[in-house]
């Protein structure tokens, strides 16, 4: 393996002393959140690799970013409007063509109780 | 008899176009050549018929004397995150598998229509997420390179476009499309000793890309040297309405407009970039780098990007939080897999369909994203990010005003085994540590290759340019590749 | 304005109630796609690959619904955020193909207004309260789902994903359900003034969130529900009146108020938790890196202002002041569609009074004996216009005018051709109607010599007389002249 070309700070949770560390029912809340299933040895497991990974980023809690606007646009470029015509739609069977399970003219999904 | 494996976008152009061979006969040589290299598995689906037809529509063009497009004649392989009408496209993950788009990227649709023939999908990291191509639902990429310790240690093409790399490397293609989130083009080119340039955003548009991280993909070619380069680049880019970010401009005449002639020009080496540690093999070529651009007759300044350290986090929060919004579509309702456990409702359907699509890394990084952006942390996080990225930014605005280019190693190693650094995602994340600062911002950057490591792999120079500069970046690659005297090849083993 | 209270065993409760109004927006396309807004197609036709999310499609805006969201923000004197930026929102559901909402959460393209509302908008002498708006966002529709068509499994039908909707969020200034319900019509009346939204909500083109709490009289307040998609002002004060006595009731028996989903059900009356929104709480929003910034320049702005239409309150001042009465300039100002129809009708050259008089008794009458709505009127203002402009010169009476309004709406012919076709024209001859009154006064004679000797009511008498001899086609002012005279 490679040497790293940079210090990494590992831990730093405790150093910038706002973000705690990640736990299983956090794990199991984003999986959750994520609509991805997961079982307990993978839990287990996400929690060691999140936690690696928020504590190497969290080092961004030192830089001093004092009247600084998060990035919008990252090249110089105006939002360009639409004019309101139709031009698109009427293409069901394109819309359609992968569906895993469609009736007639509609998607099916497992019912939903409401 | 000519060896099409050896010829270049324009040499195969140029030999259409004067007539010299015909289109068909390169298709063929290249579709067997495609046959016969499975074991690098760089091709997902190859399309060998698709390949023949945009030849012989080359060849009827220029028989009835039509003008020829810009790529005529060229084929090439697609990386498997462009969507293409009626061939599958899984952009490498088992929740696509089975996916046949009923349209065509515009980036592809471009190639298309300046005479490109498709001779597949390629192989790739899983939704772009990777370095090593390691993460494909449809298994490993391996390099066509191998050390010279007389080993057969299988070895990581790059990634994410790993199928592109090693297809190019191996001759199986002379071009091919990859895309670049976080140094997806560059990497990969430089552990294989090819070009590639990621364009500044906006200049491909990304409708029909499979979205990885929004703020970041841009599309860009990859081929064995800086002139095919420009050509495919002038094929691929142009102003998209489709795409809200797709930036308003012509395309430049890059390939007529290369020059390695330096003189005038400013390039800065960022301190940054060499810090203590940094390979042994990567700092001789960066110097060596250096010498063949002020032989160029360029100026070499010392420059300070100091937000550089923080690049690679900044990264791993912005591109994981939009990429765990930008594949929430995979749900199995429209499209793709579904898996519906007996007596599951909608929700867990959904929970049961993405557990079982997404690969372990695409998990990963939906849920670093989920946790960076859920209540309580948006700020922290994210915002946090974007101001860092902000400041990187204007690090390099700042270097703007003392140079015109930027050289720097696109890697800090040469290519690494298959296997090395999958136990350990930090490690993996840590391979881009060159190539992201440029994608942060937005700017041109392209990898020349510079030479070879001790154990005979190769390395790659990164360029990065101004905003709209590809021309720049273009033409130091060039004034390197004329000084490299890189010949280097990868033996025919498979 | 009104004293709205709910008794409770432990005294007095206030209601609170703030609304969150989703408005569709007038427009032909989707906010990002060029497919149709058409209303009842054929399930997943008016759907793009970009509204069923398909991998690789990009939104890219239409101007024209952020045109209509800023021209409303102008018609309640907003302000207009210049620069506004789209988040997503993101949650999983069927109808959401994207996995996300393009909305706008942290900044909006219209913040902070205010709206006039007065409980009786009929009676000018209704007290007037100004109700806050937050703010005003736009932000896609989602699709539909049918539950009851097949036994194990939902449908879906994608062509309203996608559709613009712009969110009105009100300041919770409101106290009781008719305040919350003058709201929404003065609002529906604003939308439809400016023409950002039909303001339809059968069909679903507005509906509103209704944000309920409860609280001690000047108190602090309360937890908060939201009762979610209420579709009529009927339903949304109903479920008010509902929510705050389910609260009022579940404070009193030592419970605490969750702050929760719920939804209104009309056959039942009552509000109940909507438990399958339950943890879709943590939405995740942040800026959709598809999109840019929206940036407004000084041209679109005054467009945007120059397109505005007169709004009920400035138009109820204005025909005040032309000498309508208070009461109808309220009338005809309450609903657009009424002050349109109006404004038609003076355009077509008719007197303001005379018009509004007709337009108010008699169009209105006969519609309500139709039980059509203006909209649905079988008679325009330009035949209306021709209707009254025959009374107006005197072609023919006013009691004729309803004659032949009859026949119009009956025959749907036009006013002239049915005056002239019956022969009602009324008659100025004088020679014709001094012969009818001389044979009146003739058959009269002790009537003449009482009207003579100063019994002047009579005079009423001898006009009926004559107009019943003309079989009503006299003109009154003539009769009254000719009648003057040979009277003495
Ligand atoms: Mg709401
Ligand atoms: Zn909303």
């Amino acid at each position: 393996m490679t040497e790293t070309a940079f210090p990494l700070k590992r831990g730093g949770a405790d150093a910038s002393g706002t973000l705690m560390s990640v736990d299983k029912d956090t794990v199991n809340k984003i999986a959750r959140l994520s609509r991805i299933a997961i079982n307990d040895a993978e839990a287990d497991k996400m929690v060691g690799e999140l936690n690696g990974i928020l504590a190497w980023v969290e080092q961004l809690g030192e830089v001093d970013c004092t009247g600084v606007e998060p990035m919008t646009a990252v090249i110089p470029n105006k939002l360009r409007l639409r004019d309101d015509v139709v031009t698109d739609g009427d293409v069901r069977d394109k819309v359609l063509a992968n569906a895993p399970a469609k009736e007639g003219s509609f998607f099916g999904v497992p019912k939903v109780i409401e | 008899m000519t060896d099409f494996s050896r010829l270049g976008v324009a040499s195969i152009r140029d030999g259409v176009a004067k007539g010299e061979f015909k289109a068909v006969e390169v298709a063929e040589a290249l579709n067997t050549r495609v046959a016969a290299a499975k074991a690098l598995n760089a091709f997902i689906v190859e399309t060998p018929e698709k390949a023949i037809e945009a030849a012989q529509a080359v060849d009827a063009d220029r028989a009835a004397s039509k003008p020829l497009g810009k790529m005529a004649g060229v084929p090439i392989g697609m990386k498997d995150l462009f969507c293409t009408e009626g061939v599958q496209t899984t952009a490498a993950s088992h929740i696509l598998e089975g996916f046949v788009p009923t349209y065509e990227s515009t980036v592809s649709a471009n190639l298309w229509k300046a005479g490109a023939g498709m001779l597949g999908k390629l192989n790739m990291d899983q939704f772009a997420m990777g370095s090593s191509n390691e993460t494909s639902y449809f298994g490993n990429v391996i390099s066509p390179w191998r050390r010279n310790d007389g080993g057969n240690v299988a070895l990581a093409p790059g990634g994410s476009s790993g199928g592109s790399s090693s297809a190019i490397a191996a001759r199986l293609c002379p071009a091919a499309t990859g895309t670049d989130t976080g140094g997806s083009i560059r990497q990969p080119a430089a552990f294989v000793g090819i070009s590639g340039i990621k364009p500044t955003y906006g200049r491909c548009s990304r409708w029909g890309v499979v979205a990885f991280a929004s703020s970041l993909d841009q599309a860009g070619p990859m081929a064995r040297d800086v002139r095919d380069c420009a050509i495919m680049l002038e094929a691929m880019a142009g102003f998209d309405p489709k795409d809200s970010t797709s930036l308003d401009l012509p395309v430049p005449a890059w390939e007529a407009g290369l020059n390695s002639d330096l003189r005038g020009k400013k390039i800065g080496i960022p301190k940054e970039y060499r810090l203590d540690g940094i390979d042994e093999d990567i700092a001789q070529m960066w110097d060596n780098g250096i010498a063949w651009l002020k032989d160029a007759g360029a100026e070499i300044v010392d420059i300070s990007l100091p937000h550089t350290k923080y690049a690679l986090p900044a990264y791993y929060i912005i591109a994981p939080a939009e990429a765990s919004s930008n594949l929430a579509r995979y749900d199995g309702v429209r499209f793709g897999l579904r898996d519906l456990p007996e007596g599951a409702g909608l929700q867990d359907m959904y929970a049961a369909t993405r557990a079982a699509g997404f690969g372990e890394e695409v998990r990963r990084r939906i849920m670093i994203g989920t946790y960076v952006l859920s209540a309580g942390f948006y700020d922290a996080y994210y915002t946090q990010a974007q101001k860092v990225r902000a400041l990187i930014a204007r690090d390099f605005e700042n270097a703007w005003s003392q140079c015109d280019l930027i050289l720097a190693p696109t890697a800090p190693s040469a290519a690494f085994g298959l296997g090395e650094k999958t136990s350990d995602p930090l490690s993996m994340y840590l391979n881009d540590v060159f190539a992201v600062p440029a994608s942060l911002a937005g700017l041109p950057a392209m990898s020349v290759p510079g030479g070879l490591s001790k154990e005979g792999l190769p390395l790659g120079l990164q360029i990065i340019g101004k905003a709209l500069d590809e021309q720049g970046v273009l033409d130091a690659g060039l004034a390197i590749e004329q000084r490299s005297g890189f010949t280097a090849e990868a033996g025919e083993w498979w | 304005m009104s004293e709205y209270r709910i008794q409770g065993n432990t005294g007095e409760w206030e209601v609170v109630i703030g609304l969150e109004v989703h408005a569709q927006v007038t427009s032909e396309s989707k906010l990002f796609s060029g497919s149709s807004t058409g209303f009842g197609a054929e399930p997943n036709s008016h759907v793009s690959l970009v509204d069923a999310a398909m991998p690789g499609m990009l939104p890219v805006p239409n101007r024209e619904c952020l045109r209509q969201a800023v021209r409303t923000g102008m018609a309640i004197n907003a302000h207009i955020n210049r620069w506004s930026r789209f988040d997503r929102k993101n949650y999983f559901y069927a109808d959401l193909p994207q996995g996300y909402q393009i909305s706008q959460l942290y900044h909006p393209i219209v913040g902070e207004g205010e709206i006039e509302v007065t409980l009786n908008e009929k009676d000018p002498d209704s007290a007037v309260k100004k109700i806050g708006i937050e703010r005003i966002h736009v932000e896609q529709d989602a699709g539909k789902l049918m539950h009851d068509q097949h036994p194990t499994m939902s449908f879906v039908d994608l062509n309203r994903s996608g559709v613009a909707l712009m969110e009105i969020v009100s300041r919770p200034d409101m106290r009781s359900p008719q305040e919350a319900g003058a709201y929404v019509k003065k609002l529906r009346s604003i939308l439809r003034y400016v023409g950002s939204c039909d303001g339809n909500m059968e069909q679903g083109s507005m509906r509103a969130d209704v944000n309920v709490s409860v609280r001690k009289p000047g108190g602090e307040l309360g937890t908060r529900t939201e009762t979610k998609n209420v579709n009529s002002i009927r339903f949304m004060m109903q479920a008010i009146e509902y929510e705050a006595q389910r609260q009022v009731d579940l404070i009193e028996s030592g419970g605490t108020v969750v702050q929760e989903t719920r939804l209104f059900d009309p056959n039942k009356m009552e509000t109940r938790s909507m438990r399958s929104k339950e943890d879709a709480h943590d939405y995740r929003y942040f800026p959709d890196p598809d999109l840019l910034p929206v940036e407004l320049d000084d041209a679109f702005l005054e467009e945007c202002r120059a397109s505005l239409p007169e709004l009920p309150d400035a138009k109820r001042a204005r025909y005040e002041a032309m000498g309508l009465t208070a009461y109808n300039a309220a009338v005809l100002t309450a609903e657009a569609e009424t002050a349109f129809w109006f404004e038609d009708l003076l355009a077509e050259g008719v007197d303001a009074k005379q018009g509004s008089n007709w337009l108010m008794s008699e169009l209105f009458g006969a519609l309500n004996k139709l039980g059509k709505t203006l909209d649905e009127s079988p008679v325009n203002p330009k035949q209306a216009a021709e209707l009254l402009g025959l009374v107006a010169d005197g072609t023919i009476s006013g009691s004729i005018a309803k004659q032949v309004f009859e026949i119009m709406l009956e025959t749907g012919q036009g006013a002239a051709a049915i005056v002239e076709e019956k022969g009602l024209k009324q008659t100025s001859d004088t020679g014709a109607i001094e012969a009818e009154i001389a044979k009146i006064m003739a058959a009269n004679e002790d009537k003449v010599a009482e009207y003579r000797g100063g019994k002047d009511k009579l005079f009423g008498f001898f006009v009926g007389q004559t107009m019943k001899a003309m079989q009503g086609k006299a003109n009154p002012q003539v009769i009254n002249d000719l009648l003057k005279k040979m009277l003495g």
